[in-house]
């Protein structure tokens, strides 16, 4: 299990959840963090370190089902809710997301201090 | 020159192969134990007379094939006598006398010149070594000789007969034995019309039976080179001292420029003769090599030794090991016993192997032939009392080596014969596998080697492929390893599991892909959604989306309700994720012909898009790599040219030869058919991609006959279908479905094995492994012969994926289906606190 991303107390808007299209994954730049965003089919929103561990690979363009995405590259899969990968000792950073009133919001974002403008 | 003084005085006669070889094994027992002296009748230091060939053919010069220059001799300290004949053999003053040959002497003549005090040189021996070799047979034909008429033997020969082609247009060769044939062979690189004449009433008698004779006969002829079997010469006739033609015992004459005589060889002999050694068709030798003169030893094609005389080299090396051990004293006990023949030759270009008796006259013998005339393969086997006596292959050879090893070493055989050409692949590769070493990598892709594979075998009780896939991730990147897999799971669990879940089309739906076509046509399902709705318990599977989305839009053409998060990136873009996140972008080039206009637009695409790197791909297209996704559909629309598909499975290129249009060899259009089979099949998604060429000629400059499908021009103007090659990971030669007359009937054919492709193979499955799943015969018996009544509904159904296909960049550089998808990431400012937007 991947510890969540340590946490600052104040949450983030990544604008409306339509950006998405059903089924698929989009990225975000928060500060310097690349986030991949899901929104399987089923409902629910996940969002995950956009890069794959193995070779870099930006998990935004990968094909999903309601748990999982596949990388692109070399077809490795993590989980949405924990980040484990299919390879041993390969994880993603997890973060915690959720929809409000049709906007994504990250919550417990990365921490925002360290970004400067 | 060194002259050491090494002891006794050994006089070798001859320096061909036979002598140069035993002179070598000789020093490498003990270079000291001889003075060696060497009598050479040709001017040059020893040459490989095997590769005469390919100086007349041009493919080797003379000075490739001297095996020991002139230096080697100084070197070892050896007394060459280079263009001196060795006469005689004073066994009384135990001298051997050798006489200077003048320039235009024959080295191979029977009868020498009178001395008429020419020099004479006298070199006293202790042992002498006779290996005068062979001279070529010339049948008594009357008018041979003079301009015009040639051996194929010697070096000098080789020049000869080339500078004499230069003013032929017609050339004849006597003797159609191996070296007859690789004169004429030879002879048509010279752009002269060949004629083999063979006196026997087949070709290669002395290695083929009847019906291999016939079979290569016309192998032959369809190279172009006309051939007489049973045909007897008997006259050469000349006008003005040229040759005019020749005259046979039986039929018409024959119009011909030059004869080039080879028929076969006759041991030289004379001087063992004119010494008073016992002679008989060559120099009667016991198992030590040695003549009826204990101090006179022979070897080589000059040599009768059990009855038996050789022309090859095998026995040759054999018979020089032996006498340099008994010679040196290394082992002077050493047997030669005799050599079993096998001989394996390329005779343009076909394989033969041929080994032992090539017919069968022993009641108690047993003949087993297999034949398959289409491919030109005939192979028998002569067995008795279990033992393999004798053995012919022609076409296909894969076997020879096993069988020359089972009929040298007088093996056993198998009482399921068949299992001599066929194999017992299980048996075999199953001692192969437990052979090979743990550190061996088996999967390339995911680098797992044969250790890691058992230990899971054994510890995780892995009893089926995917299992090891699942543990180890190998087989699961190419798939080409998969077989060998298997094969180690035989060797170390005993056996095989079949996985019922190997045989799904996906993994997400529990149905083969016949019961899934049936499902998805019964309850009229048109999305990927609607699939795991109704036959997958609502229960979406990742990995099984990209395959059903393929098999639904081949299934629906434009009723397929089209959900881009099924696709593939690659197809969600149109484009080649490459490892940079950028894509490649490769237009499509119908049959590999582009003009000066789309040059220009490409170029300007090029610059505009600053794309990092313009590439010429393998399949004859142009390579635009390392273009971001954002400007993807702008790029399309500049470019104007369709998408080449070189990102998805479907139909991607055509390759072509320049074909009848420049090519001088060219037999068929193959640039015009490589445009239409691609205009036509263009994008025509399928199980794994489908790559396709055409061949103006069976020279295959396009690579066709690896090609999944490969289309190639024979002469008579038609064309052979290939299906199933592979020139990647795996490497296989494409199966001939059929032969056809006309660029349509390519069209129909190729069209109907893509749809049936499309419906039978997995997801994945590249058409090598489908057409050996399924077989070559059943693929014809389906799409040819129209077994099952299907191939009026492939034709349709192809035909309407035709008339449905669309152009994505075209359809989507305006108005893209899916925008979003060719966004890049959006950044997202986070110094205050989230604002709901709106």
């Amino acid at each position: 299990m991947v510890e969540k991303n340590k946490l600052v107390n104040r949450s983030v808007n990544l604008g409306s959840v339509e950006k998405i299209p059903l089924g698929q994954g989009f990225c975000f730049v928060v500060g310097k963090e690349e986030i991949a965003v899901f929104r399987p089919r089923s409902g629910g929103l996940f969002a995950l370190q956009n890069r794959c561990p193995h070779r870099n690979a930006p998990l935004c363009e990968g094909i999903i089902d309601n748990h999982h995405v596949i990388c692109p590259y070399h077809a490795r899969k993590f989980e949405f809710r924990t980040g484990v990968g299919s390879e041993k000792g390969e994880s993603v950073q997890v973060y915690d997301v959720c929809v409000e009133n049709g906007d994504i919001v990250l919550s417990k974002c990365p921490d925002a201090n360290h970004v400067s403008t | 020159m060194s002259k050491m003084n090494r002891g006794k005085r050994l006089v070798v006669i001859g320096n061909g192969m036979a002598g140069a070889r035993v002179v070598e094994e000789i020093l490498k027992r003990d270079a000291k134990k001889f003075e060696i002296t060497m009598f050479g009748a040709e001017p040059y230091g020893n040459y490989n007379r095997i590769l005469l060939s390919n100086v007349l053919n041009g493919t080797e010069t003379p000075t490739d094939i001297f095996i020991n220059p002139l230096s080697w001799y100084e070197e070892n300290g050896i007394t060459l006598h280079a263009g001196v004949k060795a006469i005689e053999i004073d066994r009384e003053k135990k001298v051997v006398v050798g006489r200077s040959l003048n320039k235009n002497d024959s080295p191979y003549a029977a009868e020498n010149p009178p001395l008429n005090g020419a020099a004479t040189v006298e070199v006293p021996y202790d042992s002498v070594i006779i290996a005068t070799g062979s001279r070529p047979f010339v049948p008594p034909v009357e008018g041979y000789g003079g301009p015009g008429a040639f051996l194929f033997r010697t070096l000098d020969d080789c020049a000869q007969i080339e500078e004499y082609a230069k003013g032929c247009k017609k050339a004849a060769v006597i003797g159609g034995g191996l070296l007859g044939l690789e004169a004429a062979r030879g002879l048509m690189t010279h752009h002269v019309h060949v004629t083999v004449l063979e006196a026997a009433p087949q070709l290669m008698p002395a290695q083929l039976d009847a019906k291999g004779g016939r079979l290569l006969r016309s192998a032959i002829e369809a190279m172009g080179i006309a051939v007489f079997c049973g045909k007897i010469t008997t006259r050469i006739e000349r006008e003005n001292g040229l040759i005019q033609r020749l005259i046979f015992k039986e039929g018409e004459p024959l119009e011909t420029d030059m004869v080039v005589v080879s028929a076969g060889i006759r041991p030289v002999t004379e001087i063992a003769k004119a010494s008073g050694l016992t002679v008989e068709r060559g120099i009667v030798c016991n198992d030590q090599m040695r003549t009826n003169d204990p101090e006179i030893f022979a070897l080589g094609e000059c040599v009768e030794h059990r009855g038996q005389i050789y022309g090859l080299v095998g026995p040759i090396w054999e018979q020089a090991e032996v006498l340099a051990d008994v010679m040196t004293e290394a082992d002077p006990k050493a047997k030669y016993t005799g050599s079993k023949l096998g001989t394996k030759l390329k005779v343009m270009g076909v394989d033969l192997v041929s080994m032992g008796q090539t017919e069968s006259f022993d009641p108690a013998g047993e003949v087993v032939t297999y034949r398959e005339p289409k491919r030109g393969i005939y192979q028998k086997l002569l067995i008795r009392n279990d033992k393999l006596i004798g053995a012919i292959l022609l076409g296909d050879v894969q076997v020879g080596d096993t069988l020359m090893q089972t009929f040298k070493e007088e093996r056993k055989v198998s009482d399921n014969r068949s299992e001599l050409l066929f194999g017992v692949p299980e048996v075999s590769s199953l001692t192969d596998v437990l052979e090979m070493p743990d550190s061996l990598q088996i999967c390339n892709c995911n680098g797992v080697s044969k250790g890691e594979i058992r230990d899971r075998i054994r510890t995780e009780n892995c009893t089926s492929v995917a299992q090891i896939g699942k543990c180890t991730k190998a087989g699961t990147g190419c798939g080409s390893c998969k077989m060998v897999i298997a094969q180690l799971i035989r060797a170390y669990a005993g056996e095989i599991v079949s996985n019922p879940s190997e045989h799904y089309y996906v993994p997400g739906v529990p149905l083969e892909k016949s019961e899934l076509i049936a499902a998805i046509q019964e309850k009229g399902l048109k999305s990927v959604s609607a699939i795991f709705r109704k036959l997958a318990g609502g229960k979406e599977h990742a990995e099984s989306k990209a395959g059903l989305a393929s098999l639904l839009k081949s299934i629906w053409n434009e009723e397929y309700e089209d959900e881009r998060d099924a696709r593939f990136i690659n197809d969600r873009v149109h484009a080649n994720i490459q490892r940079n996140r950028t894509f490649s972008v490769v237009p499509r080039i119908y049959g590999g012909v582009t003009s000066a206009e789309e040059l220009i637009r490409i170029g300007t695409v090029a610059k505009k898009y600053k794309v990092p790197m313009v590439k010429i791909t393998g399949g004859q297209r142009i390579d635009l790599l390392g273009i971001q996704k954002e400007d993807l559909p702008k790029v399309w629309k500049e470019l104007g040219i369709p998408s080449g598909h070189a990102y998805t499975k479907a139909v991607r290129t055509v390759k072509s030869c320049v074909g009848t249009d420049f090519c001088r060899y060219g037999l068929g259009d193959s640039i015009r058919l490589a445009q239409e089979i691609e205009r036509r099949y263009q994008g025509i998604e399928s199980p794994h991609k489908i790559k396709m060429a055409t061949a103006g000629c069976p020279r295959n400059c396009s690579e066709a006959y690896v090609k999944d499908v490969g289309v190639v021009a024979i002469e008579g103007g038609k064309w052979e279908i290939y299906v199933g090659g592979a020139a990647g990971g795996t490497v296989r030669k494409g199966d001939l479905l059929c032969t056809v007359d006309t660029h349509e009937e390519v069209l129909k054919y190729v069209g109907r094995f893509i749809q049936y492709y499309r419906e039978h193979a997995k997801y994945m499955e590249r058409t090598y492994g489908f057409a050996e799943r399924i077989g070559i015969g059943q693929l014809k018996a389906v799409l040819i012969e129209d077994e099952l009544g299907i191939c009026n509904r492939l034709d349709t159904s192809i035909e309407a994926s035709v008339q449905s296909y669309k152009d994505p960049w075209r359809e989507e550089a305006d108005l893209p289906a899916d925008p979003a998808q060719f966004k890049g990431p959006e950044w997202i400012p986070v110094l205050k606190e989230a604002v709901h937007h709106g």
